[in-house]
């Protein structure tokens, strides 16, 4: 029962971390890349207008950064919670 | 050599390594035949998986359709890369461990009804046939751009090879090659593009080179002095002021409508049979995920260099053809002129090129076969009155691209070989998809539980032929839809699958009753809403009769919120699931129970119907 609880939990952080990554996923996209896209390419950094940079370019990058973060995250839950993989 | 030369000679070599990949990759049972055994590495696997992603549309047309849309482009690139953060954190990891072969048994197992394994394996079904077709027809669109060959010839070329490799090594063999056909399709992508940053900004990165400014030697290729050392994306919003274009970094498109569209194209991605397969195919869970995101590296690699071409192709282009006499018309420009791709009605009757806002004639060009005034190839459609001289297809700017930058003849034929590569790697995995929903959940599944792996397999080998036939015949006679119906596959995928899975996993207690009247109402909601604006009315698809301005193009969004919450409120008064199936879904949830001495995956070669 002990047991089920932990498995319990394990799932939990797991829900955890996918929703703060999605957030991240959710503002650097929709909310950098559309809603906000012409309010932020008032701004440049070198030739790039900001909006526009994270709709062609930023969005993307994080998008690989953001999975990156969850493999290394998920890696550690498995050995800590003991349901890693041989 | 020559560019037809280079080009017989690149395309002959890259087919012969698919060839001798697929044939070292033979596939003899149906876990190598569905599955490639679950041996293959996490990174091999994401390249797999771009190159089963990236279809001729992504190579061939999708810098092009940036390079008109200006900012309004970048929903594509966003909207097919976001799927693989959702396939990552809530799709791969589960369906792996699961260890079945396809979507459809995943969802007939987790709904415990053979109704819903019919209706998602129609919709796989459904789905890879409307997305083949355009791969098929894209690799006889390259043969007869870059070697005269007529275009059914190129379509039976392309099913001989794709014949041979998916039927004979099955996952096995149609994995390998698609390592072997991401290497090339990358290289044929960033080489010309690498070549045009430098000789226009002189960064050799072209995702960085796009925000750099023009260097002396890209003023002098532009023939314009007062543009070095200005960012070339001001640069280029200078040029379409002065041309009364709409700024290239401005968009255009309705919010609300980019909005929904993103959405759809990720969800879609996230819920398209062919690219959740892939991830069966790994030996781990943890593999599962790592491999999302290698898939996503390998296809940002090119997503992030396709802006920037478009960037640098349309400053090309506008610079080296508006107000340019057509007698000192550079010399692709009449190399692409027969081809349809390009051109130019003299509206004003002086003889030089002018390019401006509106268009020039009404459809695509129909070419008289007479020449002009001044030689140019004279077409017999309706003239417009907008100012604007020259008709460009959005697909020249990357096949005409390197030969604008003037770059040597063996990157010409590169593209060429590139474009191949992604249009049959996408092609073999969509094939792949239609063979084991015949043979895996249909006669397997649902009429012939009781055969022998054997049968299976000879199944297998037979629903690939026949397959393979089909997508070339769809090539050939080409249904004059394929190109309006590609909003359905994404929007039908949105619209089906990803519910289903996603609260498959993340909620114990859906239950068939909530799938079935989920899918059914989000295919149907989504299918209607396309049908009508694409072929019951194609003449009121314009934003005003929109509903709430979401074209058809987005509206498998709302289709997938329908299906959503229906799924969530029936269940809710409907009987909850048997309690094995709940138990089942638990499992789900972690890769393996150590406590239990699990400590690997349990992979079942044999799938217990």
């Amino acid at each position: 029962m002990e047991r089920e609880q932990e498995l319990q939990s394990y799932w939990i952080s797991n829900i955890k971390y996918i929703a703060v990554l999605l957030s991240i996923w959710f503002v650097v996209s929709y909310l950098c890349g559309i809603i906000l896209v012409d309010q932020l390419d008032a701004f440049s950094i070198a030739g790039f207008p900001v909006g526009f940079w994270f709709a062609n370019q930023g969005a993307e990058v994080t998008f690989c950064l953001l999975i990156l973060v969850y493999v290394r995250l998920m890696n550690r839950l498995d050995k800590k919670y003991n349901v890693f993989e041989d | 050599m020559s560019i037809t030369t280079w080009t017989w000679v690149l395309i002959g070599i890259t087919f012969a390594i698919y060839i001798l990949v697929a044939i070292r990759a033979r596939a003899l049972s149906t876990g190598a035949f569905y599955a490639a055994e679950r041996t293959i590495h996490p990174v091999l696997n994401g390249m797999a998986t771009g190159a089963d992603w990236m279809s001729a549309a992504s190579f061939i047309s999708m810098a092009g359709l940036i390079s008109f849309m200006g900012r309004d482009g970048s929903m594509y690139l966003l909207g097919w890369t976001g799927g693989y953060v959702l396939l990552a954190m809530l799709l791969a990891p589960y369906l792996r461990k699961y260890g079945k072969f396809t979507v459809p048994s995943f969802i007939g197992d987790r709904y415990y009804s053979q109704s819903a394994r019919i209706v998602s394996l129609l919709c796989a079904i459904f789905i890879s046939f409307t997305y083949v077709a355009g791969q098929m027809r894209g690799v006889g669109v390259v043969f007869s751009r870059f070697l005269n060959v007529p275009i059914n010839t190129g379509v039976v070329i392309g099913m001989c090879i794709v014949f041979f490799y998916a039927v004979l090594g099955g996952m096995k063999g149609i994995t390998y090659t698609q390592v072997a056909q991401y290497c090339v399709l990358i290289v044929a992508y960033l080489i010309p593009a690498i070549y045009i940053s430098i000789m226009l900004t002189g960064n050799p990165i072209p995702a960085l080179g796009f925000g750099s400014s023009i260097s002396a030697d890209g003023a002098r290729l532009l023939n314009d002095s007062s543009l070095q050392g200005r960012y070339l994306l001001d640069a280029l919003n200078g040029i379409h002021r002065d041309l009364g274009l709409a700024e290239y970094t401005s968009g255009v498109r309705p919010k609300i409508d980019v909005f929904f569209i993103v959405v759809a194209l990720m969800v879609g991605t996230a819920g398209l049979p062919h690219v959740i397969i892939r991830f069966f195919t790994v030996p781990k869970i943890r593999d599962a995920r790592a491999s999302a995101g290698w898939a996503l590296i390998f296809i940002v690699l090119l997503y992030t260099a396709a802006p920037a071409v478009a960037a640098f192709a349309r400053t090309n282009f506008i610079k080296s053809i508006h107000n340019v006499h057509y007698a000192d018309a550079p010399d692709w420009f009449k190399n692409w002129e027969e081809t349809g791709l390009i051109a130019w009605v003299d509206k004003n009757d002086d003889g030089i090129m002018q390019y401006g806002p509106g268009k020039v004639f009404a459809g695509p060009p129909k070419y008289s076969g007479t020449t002009g005034h001044y030689g140019q190839a004279m077409v017999t459609n309706v003239v417009c009155n907008d100012p604007n001289e020259l008709y460009i297809d959005q697909d020249i700017m990357v096949l005409a691209n390197p030969e604008i930058a003037r770059l040597p003849n063996w990157v010409v034929a590169l593209v060429a070989a590139g474009g191949l590569a992604a249009a049959l790697s996408t092609a073999a995995g969509l094939l792949l998809v239609i063979y084991s929903s015949i043979s895996h959940d249909l006669m397997k599944g649902v009429l012939m539980p009781s055969m022998s792996e054997k049968g299976e397999l000879l199944w297998a080998r037979c629903g690939a032929a026949g397959a393979v036939v089909v997508a070339g015949l769809l090539g050939i006679f080409p249904p004059g839809f394929v190109a309006q119906v590609v909003a359905f596959a994404f929007g039908l995928a949105a619209a089906s699958f990803f519910p289903a899975i996603i609260m498959g996993i993340f909620n114990k207690k859906t239950n068939v009753y909530g799938a079935m009247t989920g899918m059914i109402a989000g295919i149907g909601f989504t299918a209607i809403y396309i049908v009508y604006f694409k072929f019951i009315n194609p003449g009121a698809n314009k934003p005003d009769n929109w509903w709430l301005g979401i074209s058809p193009e987005g509206i498998g969004t709302v289709g997938m919120l329908i299906n959503f919450a229906l799924l969530i409120t029936v269940s809710k008064f409907t009987p909850e699931p048997p309690q094995e199936i709940q138990d089942l879904v638990g499992r789900l949830r972690y890769p393996v129970e150590r406590t239990r001495g699990e400590t690997k995956v349990t992979t079942r070669a044999r799938s217990p119907y």
